[in-house]
């Protein structure tokens, strides 16, 4: 569109306050986070505290083994369930683009079905249960191996559409055999929508309280984010979730420290978001989480 | 003999086969097991006995869930909360989307861009933490500032949260619909622009004449496939953000929140699970009427 300076103005005008609404809200998060307790409960969370304190930071450091061990939790169940969901849904996304398999139309409608009709959480949360995930690594990292069958059928049409068939057949005459090709071809090309996807899949391992809610119990097996949600039940859950010596618990920062837990979970997204954001706005622009 | 050709033919592609056998035993465990697993629904599930050795109920448990008091209420919020979040969402991402696409200034179009997106990656917990610092009774930012003289008891009086939970929704997932609008308009021909602009249509006449004429199928395909979904609510945002307070209730409960609730209630995994069943049916349908649908209006934008 063509546009004269006063829109350009106003347009900018807008867009700052957007651009302000979206980052204050997390800023407040960050500056609750170090202001000091007793202001806090006293004049309550503010943009503008009379005091800091970094009292919270000290505790979470202090007492960082629980949270460590959240933290360890979410990033090994992150990293486990990356690759192998990125690895089974890459495979079968190439297995599906290879012209003339036998029986692909019927294979592409069972993948595509799953995402019409759905069984819902009851008969799922009995099969994973009876299937004894229940308090283990496993409760994070398998339930949300392939969340949607769309990323399959982008692959799909990725490899489809992206690799030429000659290639395929040059790497035949030199004797090489389909896992081969997937290997040496497939992966290096596949690369622009496999690393897209594989970064949602990240977002979606790092952020799930969900699978802690169902599934784990026991405190040890607690994600940052399950113990997140676990600590949102209960105010006082802080010091029981994360503290080893339970006699100085009532002069805890407990609000502070709940803020601090928070901005620590969130802080690798922030940190990472200028070199991801790229990744994740050319993956909605192309459809990867279409549904 | 027979056997043979039939080897022979489909031998080169063994190794694509074996390529799929992980993905497919995870599809039939993540996704078929349950489906089947939808027997629970007509079922007294009892752990001792597993999802077989339970007895049959026949329509009990969709009995027990329609004479549940609430359910006209968990219906009209899950229908109503999706058609303003629908409203809102496509029309704030179309504004956003305008504005962003015309900013000149490279470098701050990127900015804008990318911080409509941030609230995105954030995790529902996470903007729970934010919301309860905003609205807390005791220490909340607001009833601490602006409201220090009137305070409201946010988690305990319904009034506001329609609105609450549309904005912060809004929040988190308008950058994703205006992501979807800001490529619509970049496929858009620049010699329509600047055809408009020697026939003297400003700014508002090449909005409303070339930019929106040219999202309709977007919009379109976008609101097609919410409906699709509107029986289904986000769980988080109606669960965490309002702090799962029994007082909201009336505002903030949906299908989803009451599937887990009565899943975690004792003797309720019967009426879950039927309610669980009435929701992939009727998502089922929609589907595919709404497919139905857009393949008339645009074949290239059906989802099959």
């Amino acid at each position: 569109m063509t546009y004269n300076k006063t829109h350009q103005t106003v347009s900018h005008i807008i867009l700052m306050l957007v651009t302000l609404a979206m980052i204050v809200p997390l800023l407040l998060l960050f500056i609750s986070s170090v202001t000091d307790e007793k202001i806090l409960v006293a004049n309550g969370y503010s943009f503008f505290p009379e005091k800091l304190s970094f009292g919270a930071y000290e505790y979470i450091s202090a007492n960082s083994s629980t949270i460590f061990k959240a933290y360890g939790i979410t990033i090994v169940a992150t990293a486990i369930g990356t690759v192998v969901g990125l690895l089974i849904t890459g495979m079968m996304g190439f297995a599906l683009s290879i012209k003339g398999l036998p029986g692909k139309s019927v294979i592409s409608f069972f993948v595509f079905f799953t995402m019409l009709f759905n069984g819902g959480l009851v008969p799922s949360y009995i099969m994973w249960t009876s299937l004894g995930i229940v308090n283990s690594i496993w409760a994070y990292v398998i339930p949300f191996l392939l969340t949607n069958a769309f990323s399959i059928i982008l692959i799909r049409s990725y490899f489809a559409s992206n690799i030429p068939n000659e290639l395929y057949d040059s790497a035949k005459i030199d004797g090489a055999g389909y896992f081969r090709i997937f290997m040496v071809i497939g992966l290096p090309l596949g690369k622009p929508i496999l690393v897209t996807i594989g970064l949602f899949a990240c977002l979606n391992y790092w952020n799930d309280w969900q699978n802690g809610l169902y599934f784990i119990s026991d405190p040890d097996m607690l994600s940052i984010q399950a113990l997140l949600n676990k600590m949102n039940q209960n105010m006082q859950a802080v010091i029981t979730y994360t503290s080893t010596s339970s006699s100085a618990a009532a002069s805890l920062p407990h609000v502070s420290i709940r803020m601090g837990i928070a901005f620590v979970a969130i802080l690798p997204i922030l940190v990472m978001y200028p070199f991801l954001q790229k990744y994740f706005a050319s993956g909605i622009m192309g459809g990867a989480v279409k549904g | 003999m027979n056997k043979l050709i039939v080897f022979k033919k489909l031998k080169p592609f063994l190794p694509l086969y074996l390529m799929m056998i992980p993905c497919v035993t995870y599809l039939i465990i993540n996704n078929y097991i349950p489906m089947v697993g939808i027997i629970s629904a007509f079922k007294s599930f009892k752990a001792t006995e597993g999802l077989l050795g339970s007895p049959w109920v026949g329509l009990k448990n969709f009995e027990f869930l329609f004479r549940t008091s609430d359910i006209g209420v968990i219906i009209r919020n899950t229908l109503l909360y999706n058609v303003a979040f629908i409203l809102v969402n496509n029309f704030v991402g179309i504004i956003l989307a305008i504005l962003i696409t015309g900013v000149k200034n490279d470098r701050l179009k990127k900015v804008y861009q990318s911080s409509v997106l941030l609230p995105f990656t954030m995790s529902m917990v996470v903007i729970s933490y934010v919301v309860f610092a905003f609205l807390s009774q005791q220490n909340g930012m607001l009833n601490n500032s602006i409201l220090q003289n009137n305070p409201v008891e946010w988690y305990s009086d319904a009034t506001w949260w329609p609105l609450i939970l549309t904005l912060v929704q809004c929040w988190k997932y308008v950058g994703y619909g205006a992501l979807i609008y800001i490529a619509g308009i970049s496929v858009i021909d620049r010699s329509l622009y600047e055809a408009g602009a020697i026939d003297g249509a400003g700014t508002w006449k090449q909005m409303t004449h070339i930019t929106l004429p040219a999202l309709v199928p977007s919009i379109i395909t976008l609101f097609l496939l919410s409906i699709g979904r509107i029986f289904y609510s986000d769980f988080g945002l109606f669960y965490l953000i309002p702090q799962n307070s029994g007082m909201l209730f009336d505002v903030t409960a949906t299908i989803d929140t009451y599937v887990y609730s009565a899943l975690m209630s004792p003797g309720g995994i019967g009426r879950s699970a039927a309610a669980g069943l009435v929701q992939a049916i009727v998502g089922f349908v929609l589907v595919l009427l709404v497919n139905a649908i857009v393949r008339k209006f645009s074949s290239k934008d059906a989802i099959f």
